[in-house]
């Protein structure tokens, strides 16, 4: 079944959802003080393009949905996010491989966005847009000093590069929205421009180019790994013990 | 973590035409690393258009100690200022 705008207004969501909440798992845990501030800098910028794509994405469904049900009340299974995302944090070098794959398809999916058919999507495209640039400088940066500073850090990077590569192809775009890209509502495919940009960066970074890894699929369908349940418990437990509480 | 990086002394501009004006420090291994650091923790509230990062180490510092010798001497030279002058009448106003 084809998808439909508001199946991919979710899956974008859900993306900037839970890896904001991966890396707000970082806070007075990263490497330095400055580091503890960029992470969660990151991670809110991500927050705040979920909050905007899941109360559109409850406009488009029409079921009188804000954007806290996407957040705290749907189960694993009905999430939608790459199954990138949800990996584990792991050491620093594989938070900042995850990151630089996404952010590099953040950016290309952002810039690919700006003249969408669908002018709510396009206007918030401009912000993201920039806001994802500035988290690529960060992680490309960063992966390029782990791939070329110790040898530990070397090895350490390269061990992340090969860890997260299996979750990429599912950045570049689902199987299912053919449609919406002949109406002109999404861009056109990132595919090749990231594999350009990722191989540009982990050859300055020194480290190899997985080739032969499979690649697994599935979120953008709900079907996830592992790592996504124990997340949502953490993040969606104090809702869940207190419905409709604010502070 | 074992390794300290480097400090770096951090300095923003808030508009165009104003000066760079010294905001803090941070610490980062290289100054491209130290200027994303800067921007995350000194211009996350628009406080500026453009930032300087330099080596701390670069600073040469005046001393405590020396601040009679190097200070104190201005302090009875009342010529270094206009109002020590008493204009003519003509320019007054000026």
């Amino acid at each position: 079944m084809a998808a439909d705008l508001f199946t991919h207004v979710l899956r974008q969501g859900d993306r900037a959802l839970v890896l904001s909440h991966r890396l707000a798992q970082w806070i007075t845990h990263a490497p330095t003080l400055e580091e503890d501030v960029a992470l969660a800098n990151i991670s809110l910028d991500l927050l705040g393009q979920a909050r905007h794509l899941f109360t559109y994405a409850g406009e488009l469904e029409g079921e009188g949905h804000d954007e806290d049900h996407f957040a705290y009340w749907r189960d694993a299974s009905e999430f939608r996010n790459p199954l990138l995302v949800e990996q584990p944090n792991g050491d620093f070098a594989v938070t900042i491989a995850r990151q630089v794959f996404h952010d590099q398809a953040a950016v290309l999916y952002w810039e690919s966005m700006s003249d969408s058919g669908d002018t709510t999507i396009a206007a918030l495209a401009v912000r993201a847009r920039n806001e994802t640039a500035f988290h690529l400088q960060h992680s490309a940066g960063w992966l390029i000093r782990l791939g070329d500073g110790t040898d530990e850090s070397r090895r350490r990077a390269q061990a992340a590069v090969d860890a997260m590569w299996p979750f990429t192809s599912e950045l570049l775009g689902a199987d299912d929205e053919g449609a919406l890209r002949a109406d002109g509502l999404i861009g056109e495919s990132i595919e090749s421009t990231w594999q350009v940009a990722v191989a540009d960066i982990l050859l300055e970074a020194g480290l190899e180019r997985p080739t032969s890894i499979e690649q697994r699929t599935g979120g953008l369908h709900g079907a996830h790994s592992e790592h996504l349940e124990p997340l949502l418990h953490e993040m969606q437990g104090l809702a869940r013990a207190h419905p409709g509480a604010t502070w | 973590m074992s390794t300290v990086f480097p400090q770096w002394e951090v300095f923003v501009r808030a508009r165009r035409g104003l000066d760079h004006q010294h905001a803090g420090s941070v610490h980062a291994p290289d100054g491209e690393t130290a200027l994303r650091a800067a921007r995350d923790l000194f211009t996350r509230r628009q406080e500026g258009v453009s930032l300087w990062v330099v080596p701390s180490t670069e600073i040469v510092a005046s001393d405590p100690a020396d601040v009679d010798a190097l200070f104190g001497p201005a302090a009875d030279k009342a010529y270094r200022f206009p109002t020590n002058y008493d204009l003519p009448p003509d320019v007054d106003h000026m």
